[in-house]
């Protein structure tokens, strides 16, 4: 391979290079019409659409922070942080300590590995369906089989989905339900750690829990900081099950109005999108400064080997 | 690494004796296994019982817990079916032509890009690398709005287009990172070889490196199809015209009409609505696992 690349270079890498501009120009056209024009372009638009009013019907017309200072009063929109910001930060957690879990449970040869792992995956497939969600709603409404299993061992139930002390916590288990994917990459890199670590150790006379500890832990912060990073991106767009769950309201009483679904009521409901923009906006933020605060905090804990 | 093995102290012997040991690992494995299959069976049951009550009487679904069915009701079958202003299937189709246009499209640009990526050099390339993975985290929140905009001023509202172009702009970015991923994998010996054959890019990347990112290929087309079929919250906002509904709108708008009159045929849409995703898992889980974990394994 050296020698090749050697006579590349040989052979005047400037023509080469600019040949090598234009092919990847072609090659990534595609893809910079969809960049710009479908990405990026709209992600400013809505920059520009959130200081205006605009209902779709007549042009925009620029009303400066009227937008973003309305957004102080509102209390549906406090409702629906306070609603996003509780799924995240309990339901999150919650699903990759399951995922950690069960992929510890399969890692090192356990007979029926493939069997289980697509049996646990699944669910992350079918989790953000419409099919799933109406389960949902039929196993915690009020006459659904929870309160059915929970009547045959004679424990009074209520209706989950109906009730706003615990709708949300339906969700959140629906959540912890789909932690397959993090753990298939979890497994994939509990495969990674080399074995002789652990041999090593356990001349050394080192334990079980002391293995787990002081190496599968720290050779595992970078996949559990990945999982991290991206459950809670995706957490944060949750839409779908409280959609349909809820019937469209965000209900009982806005506990589980999403921020993805008030916003999709103020933008699509009432074609306020020059409000919806703006919260558009706003969730960009949250996402961002998560992610940020995310990689910040991953110099204190998650252990890079190189 | 080293220091940190060195850390465990040195002076412990492994004195347990093997017998222990051995009579320890017998009884830890099958009770790793009860935990293993009770786990597998909570998590299925809520779907095993979709499937049963499926095929029960109304009057019946929610006095059971149980998954066994007798004398299975297909009743619900039909009466779901036809319970909507076109039957089950047209819905089916619609969902069926969207996802085979994200495939085709996912295919197509997002192995164009990703072959730039991998394998040719260019101008401000770190930058638009790093672009393009922080278009992967994007919320899809933050652009809808003005996309509807632009899609309703094209006339693109209730067809299927901004489905499926979007596609073909190769904006599903994470498709791209895996097939970079995957493209780099293959030694550059093999194009450096067509080259000096004389093959241009293009040769190379159609007859040369397409062939060899089959796997990659596959993975994208299983994904694609599962996101799409299921994909809910553009299909929501660019189709309201009944007759263009793919079908998890068909469904939602059933459960909505129907609730708690007929589960049974609500269960039993749901369920066929599942079917193809659960045909595409099993048949290419293989493609699936191996995806994800050259994604996210560093």
């Amino acid at each position: 391979m050296s020698s090749i690349n050697e006579l590349r270079r040989l052979r005047g890498s400037q023509r080469g290079a600019r040949q090598q501009n234009k092919a990847a120009f072609f090659f990534l056209l595609p893809w910079f019409i969809g960049l710009f024009g479908i990405t990026l372009g709209p992600m400013l638009a809505s920059l520009y659409l959130s200081f205006t009013k605009y209902n779709l019907l007549q042009p925009p017309q620029f009303s400066g922070l009227d937008n973003w200072t309305r957004m102080l009063s509102d209390e549906r929109l406090h409702k629906s942080l306070q609603v996003t910001f509780s799924y995240v930060l309990v339901s999150v957690p919650l699903q990759l300590a399951m995922a950690l879990g069960l992929a510890l449970l399969l890692d090192r040869g356990v007979r029926g590995l493939a069997f289980y792992r697509s049996v646990f995956y699944l669910p992350s497939l079918i989790g953000g369906s419409v099919a799933i969600a109406v389960l949902w709603r039929a196993m915690f409404g009020t006459n659904g089989l929870v309160n059915e299993a929970l009547a045959f061992v004679g424990v009074q139930g209520q209706g989950w989905i109906s009730e706003p002390g615990t709708a949300l916590s339906t969700l959140v288990v629906l959540n912890v339900w789909t932690f397959g994917s993090p753990m298939v990459i979890f497994l994939a890199g509990l495969r990674q750690i080399p074995t002789s670590l652990y041999e090593a150790a356990s001349v050394d006379g080192a334990k079980h829990w002391r293995q787990f500890r002081s190496i599968t832990i720290p050779l595992l912060t970078p996949i559990i900081f990945f999982n991290l990073v991206l459950q809670i991106i995706h957490a944060f767009q949750t839409f779908t099950q409280a959609f349909v769950v809820s019937g469209g309201t965000g209900g009982p009483a806005d506990s589980t109005l999403f921020f993805s679904l008030y916003l999709y009521q103020r933008g699509f409901g009432h074609f306020d999108m020059g409000y919806a923009s703006a919260l558009a906006w706003v969730l960009l933020l949250i996402v961002a400064a998560f992610t940020a605060v995310n990689f910040w905090a991953s110099k204190y804990w998650v252990f890079y080997d190189d | 690494m080293t220091d940190r093995t060195a850390a465990v102290p040195r002076s412990l012997p492994a004195h347990r004796p093997h017998a222990t040991r051995r009579i320890r690992r017998a009884v830890r494995a099958p009770l790793k296994h009860c935990l293993l299959a009770l786990c597998a069976l909570t998590m299925l049951y809520p779907v095993l019982w979709m499937v049963a009550s499926s095929l029960r009487p109304n009057n019946q679904i929610f006095r059971s817990a149980g998954l066994a069915v007798t004398h299975p009701h297909l009743q619900n079958y039909s009466n779901g079916w036809n319970a909507f202003s076109q039957p089950f299937s047209h819905y089916m189709i619609n969902s069926a032509i969207v996802v085979t246009g994200a495939i085709l499209g996912n295919l197509l640009a997002c192995s164009l890009a990703a072959y730039a990526f991998a394998r040719l050099e260019f101008r401000a390339k770190r930058v638009l690398f790093a672009t393009m993975l922080v278009t992967i985290m994007l919320p899809i929140h933050v652009i809808i709005v003005p996309q509807y905009v632009l899609y309703s001023e094209l006339g693109w509202v209730n067809t299927f287009l901004p489905l499926i172009v979007p596609k073909f702009l190769a904006t599903d970015a994470f498709f791209i990172f895996l097939m970079v991923q995957f493209i780099r994998g293959i030694p550059r010996e093999i194009d450096e070889a067509a080259r000096i054959d004389g093959a241009g890019h293009a040769r190379i990347f159609f007859h040369v490196i397409l062939p060899l990112m089959i796997p990659a290929l596959a993975t994208t087309a299983i994904f694609t199809f599962i996101w799409t079929w299921n994909d809910f919250y553009t299909q929501l906002i660019y189709l309201t015209d009944p007759d263009m509904y793919t079908t998890p709108l068909a469904l939602r708008t059933f459960v909505d009409q129907q609730t708690a009159t007929d589960w049974g045929s609500v269960f039993a849409m749901s369920v066929v609505s599942l079917v193809p995703v659960f045909l595409v898992f099993l048949a290419g889980q293989r493609f699936l696992l191996r995806g994800i974990a050259t994604t996210g394994g560093k």
